[in-house]
């Protein structure tokens, strides 16, 4: 691989170094500088001196970290030239969540694009992905595997209102991260033709709000956090809430739950059943395998470097169409906010 | 196929029985003739198709796909047939955006069914290949697990002939008695659960008999059952079975009428008597010259050996001879002899006695007692180990069908108990979600002074609801390790739970690392009073081991 493009970017511990510019990339632990790509917990964590990300990321920084997340933070606007020294940067839409984006690193002729965790399908709930040309595309690899083939979200939530249509007498339990997934399940839910109202775990509140507050209509929410008077008053409805809820004592008030997931895992059956999943949502805020190789042969960047995820099986299949690759072996980055 | 598609995937991922249950006979109900009728012989294992091995399934899929991107998906999803399911490129050249809904080219499963059984070995693999280019990923998995013979959907023949008796709400063993008569896809049996057409008639020779059942004797039961109107026998610890020999068609059937006689050939052969006989199978051979007992019995790990084997080698007959005790006599040279009483029956079982082969079958004797205290004293020293209780049957019950009231009782020996301690804790599913409510316990191992705890079984009932709620609060509470949906919890000389655990017997096993393997076992008490360190040791349960398998 070329050592050139490592001049301007290089994988260490704490994350993606740029020299020139002295700054990481979602770094892992704390730094000076930080560019954030969006919010989610393994990309975005509290303690920098200084962090550039979008608006909407800084603020669900703000909303899961507190105000003072970081000693300082600066606003980059989509599309925007910013520079740090003499490297140039912009920041162009992942379709990832809300406010997610990619960062455009541009020294010396070179142009390497991070793309944190992008999709490039339609999302409701977020600026649609951008392919940008450049000399490295920087690309996750979570469903980096042929056999993940997304299907179409809005069927997906087809399948989930069939169900609540045949069950009127369970709670629908739906496990989904609280930034991003959830709105999408709930923004599809509606998109759907469910109108009814949708009751929430009280972690997904603030972000809800959050999303609501910018503009994206999610529809009566209400709180499935109070205990109310039987176990009667949930059945037939669909409830949100994180997956890692489910173990708790929470569940315990819905009447006959149908546990759902939604997820990009849920693809795999066995998957699937060893978490007592009987209604999988394979709904996915990445790129499935047929959009990551699609990006690739889109952006047609001279190198491409895979983050993380199942890094092996995409550096495979770029060696097999004659484009170089090379895995970074990031560490820390994890797949728990699909 | 996409209809049984659908099916294959929602039961793979319904826990519960009833919801199973529900499951087929909404199938049934919806999906026309002849499909659900190849649906029910895929689901009860009865199709007849040519079985394809994995590897062709792995070499048509690597003509689509690069091989190493097919074997780090194969490692990381686990299974061939749902790898190749997912793997399998669109038919289309541009990357699908979505699962092909509304395709109407898809192949029906009587389509699937009825080629392949007419093809040849060389035909085979091109019609698979073509399907798999027709069908959506489900569609695909589900022709994936067909052809390679195994569904692991969790789902038994049994279960789903009860789905067949809720869909045409008649009796369970009026389908089990009528199935081994019925031809692929079961149009007539259809008909007539739809109620267009009389019951089938059974034309098949030797077919199942629905078997007679037993209730657990309870404690009430002595002070209204006279002692003079019954019999005991002793509650052998085999499998039930029932042998048939009609015309010179011999069957073995399991109680709930699956054919079993493939696995037995060696007591298959040996049948010789015309009639349908009711007993307990089991492992033995003659013992030699002068002994007490004309055979040694095996014990139940014995006939482990000869269960659920794929390939029967002569080895396993030879090591571990299939026996049959008989009890009962159903049918003699065609005369159906079930509505005579149990005693008329018995008579008649014993004046043939003399045409079993003596190697293979004998009579199970009756024991016989003048009061319920004497067959108690009978119960609590029984001769011999394979032994698991008395049976007590009314004089005069005909032979009737299910579980009737009053007539058969069986009357287990007390269940073995030991103390455990709770080392893993999974949660459930349905009303048990959010509760840990699966248990593994263990016993403690000594190895050169070193004490450390070994799984010895795992229990999920026996509990009441306020039990499950106060250890699902000692499991959250005491939690040390988190792996997806289990918890080990804290399980050390001072702290821990102890479990009393009540079980019906141990066997060797290899399965386990503690090398025994548990029967039926169930929590029966929380001693929350009980240091973890008194709880029991694996020497205590190799004694049991030992006495419970007499001396083999």
């Amino acid at each position: 691989m070329s050592k050139r493009f490592e001049q301007l970017l290089v994988p260490r511990p704490e994350g993606l170094y740029c020299p020139p510019g002295d700054f990481f990339i979602d770094p892992v632990r704390p730094v000076d500088r930080a560019l954030i790509t969006h919010g989610h917990a393994d990309h975005a964590r509290a303690g920098h001196h200084h962090v550039l990300a979008t608006t909407q990321t800084l603020d669900i920084m703000a909303i899961r970290y507190g105000a003072e997340h970081a000693g300082q933070t600066q606003a980059a606007a989509l599309g925007e030239d910013i520079t740090i020294g003499d490297v140039a940067l912009r920041f162009h839409p992942a379709g990832h969540v809300l406010g997610s984006a990619q960062i455009a690193v541009t020294w010396k002729g070179m142009k390497i694009v991070a793309s944190g965790d992008y999709k490039p399908r339609p999302d409701p709930t977020c600026a649609p992905f951008e392919p940008v040309a450049c000399d490295v595309f920087i690309t996750e690899a979570t469903f980096g595997l042929p056999v993940f083939r997304h299907p179409d979200a809005a069927a997906e939530v087809q399948r989930l209102l069939a169900s609540v249509r045949r069950n009127p007498d369970r709670a629908h339990l739906i496990g989904a991260y609280s930034l991003g997934k959830a709105q999408r399940v709930i923004r599809l839910l509606r998109d759907g033709g469910y109108q009814a109202p949708i009751f929430i775990h009280g972690a997904l509140k603030k972000l809800c709000d959050y999303y609501q507050q910018q503009g994206i209509d999610l529809g009566d929410l209400q709180p499935a956090t109070v205990a109310r008077g039987g176990k009667g008053d949930f059945a037939g409805a669909v409830v949100l809430g994180p997956p890692s809820a489910f173990g708790e004592p929470w569940v315990r008030r819905f009447p006959e739950p149908l546990i759902s997931f939604a997820s990009g895992w849920m693809q795999i059956r066995q998957r699937a059943r060893q978490r007592g999943v009987e209604l999988p949502l394979v709904i996915s805020d990445h790129a499935d395998w047929d959009e990551l190789t699609a990006t690739i042969n889109t952006v047609a960047p001279e190198e491409v470097w895979v983050t993380h995820g199942r890094e092996e099986a995409l550096v495979r299949w770029c060696a097999l169409n004659g484009r170089r690759a090379r895995p970074l072996h990031m560490v820390g980055y994890e797949d728990e906010n699909e | 196929m996409k209809r049984f598609a659908d099916l294959l995937e929602t039961l793979i991922l319904t826990p519960s029985r009833n919801g199973k249950l529900r499951l087929m006979i909404d199938f049934f109900r919806s999906v026309p003739d002849p499909e659900r009728g190849y649906a029910l012989a895929a689901l009860t294992r009865e199709l007849d198709i040519p079985s394809v091995k994995p590897a062709l399934l792995r070499q048509l899929v690597t003509t689509r796909i690069d091989e190493e991107l097919f074997r780090l998906s194969y490692d990381y999803v686990g299974d061939l047939g749902e790898t190749v399911a997912l793997i399998w490129p669109d038919a289309a050249d541009h990357p699908a955006r979505s699962i092909p809904h509304g395709r109407n080219d898809m192949p029906s499963l009587t389509e699937v069914v009825t080629q392949l059984q007419a093809a040849s070995r060389r035909e085979g693999p091109a019609l698979i290949e073509g399907w798999l280019d027709r069908l959506d990923p489900s569609g695909r998995y589900a022709l994936t697990k067909l052809v390679t013979g195994g569904f692991r959907i969790g789902l038994s023949a049994r279960l789903a002939k009860q789905a067949l008796a809720g869909f045409g709400n008649v009796p369970v063993h009026e389908i089990e008695e009528l199935w081994h008569g019925l031809d692929i896809p079961y149009e007539s049996l259809f008909a007539w659960l739809e109620g267009f057409a009389e019951k089938p008639v059974s034309a098949a020779l030797a077919p199942f008999r629905p078997v007679m059942l037993s209730h657990p004797l309870e404690e009430g039961d002595f002070a209204k059952l006279n002692p003079e109107d019954f019999v005991a026998e002793w509650k052998w610890d085999g499998i039930r079975v029932q042998a048939s020999l009609d015309r010179g068609i011999k069957r073995l059937y399991s109680r709930t009428g699956d054919d079993i006689s493939p696995a037995f050939p060696d007591l298959v052969d040996a049948l010789a008597f015309e009639g349908t006989i009711d007993g307990e199978l089991l492992i033995a051979r003659p013992a030699g010259v002068g002994a007490e007992q004309s055979v040694t019995i095996g014990t139940f790990s014995d006939l482990q050996q000869r269960l659920n084997r794929k390939k029967l080698l002569p080895r396993h007959l030879e090591d571990h001879p299939a026996f049959l005790r008989v009890y009962d006599l159903l049918f003699h040279a065609g005369e159906d002899l079930r509505d005579l009483p149990f005693e008329a029956r018995r008579s008649r079982l014993e004046m043939h006695a003399g045409d079993f082969d003596p190697t293979r079958f004998d009579l199970s004797p009756l024991i016989p007692f003048d009061s319920w205290e004497d067959l108690a004293a009978l119960r609590a020293e029984p001769p011999l180990p394979i032994i698991e209780g008395v049976m007590i049957k009314r004089r005069q019950a005909p032979y009737l069908a299910g579980r009737p009231r009053g007539e058969w009782f069986k009357w287990k020996r007390d269940p073995f108990l030991i103390d455990a301690v709770l080392m893993y804790a999974q949660r459930g599913h349905g009303k048990r979600s959010g509760f840990y409510s699966d248990y593994t316990f263990g016993v403690w191992r000594e190895e050169a002074g070193h004490r450390e705890l070994v799984p010895v079984g795992k229990a999920y009932f026996g509990f009441t609801d306020e039990e499950l709620k106060a250890i699902d609060k000692f499991v959250r509470n005491n939690t040390v390790e988190r792996f997806g949906p289990v918890r080990s919890v804290r399980a050390d000389a001072t702290k821990g739970l102890v479990l009393e655990v009540a079980f019906e017997g141990l066997n060797r096993s290899t399965r386990h690392k503690s090398g025994l393997a548990m029967r039926f076992p169930r929590i029966s008490r929380l001693r929350w009073d009980k240091p973890p360190a008194e709880a029991d040791t694996l020497e205590a349960l190799e004694v049991l081991l030992a006495s419970d398998n007499g001396a083999d």
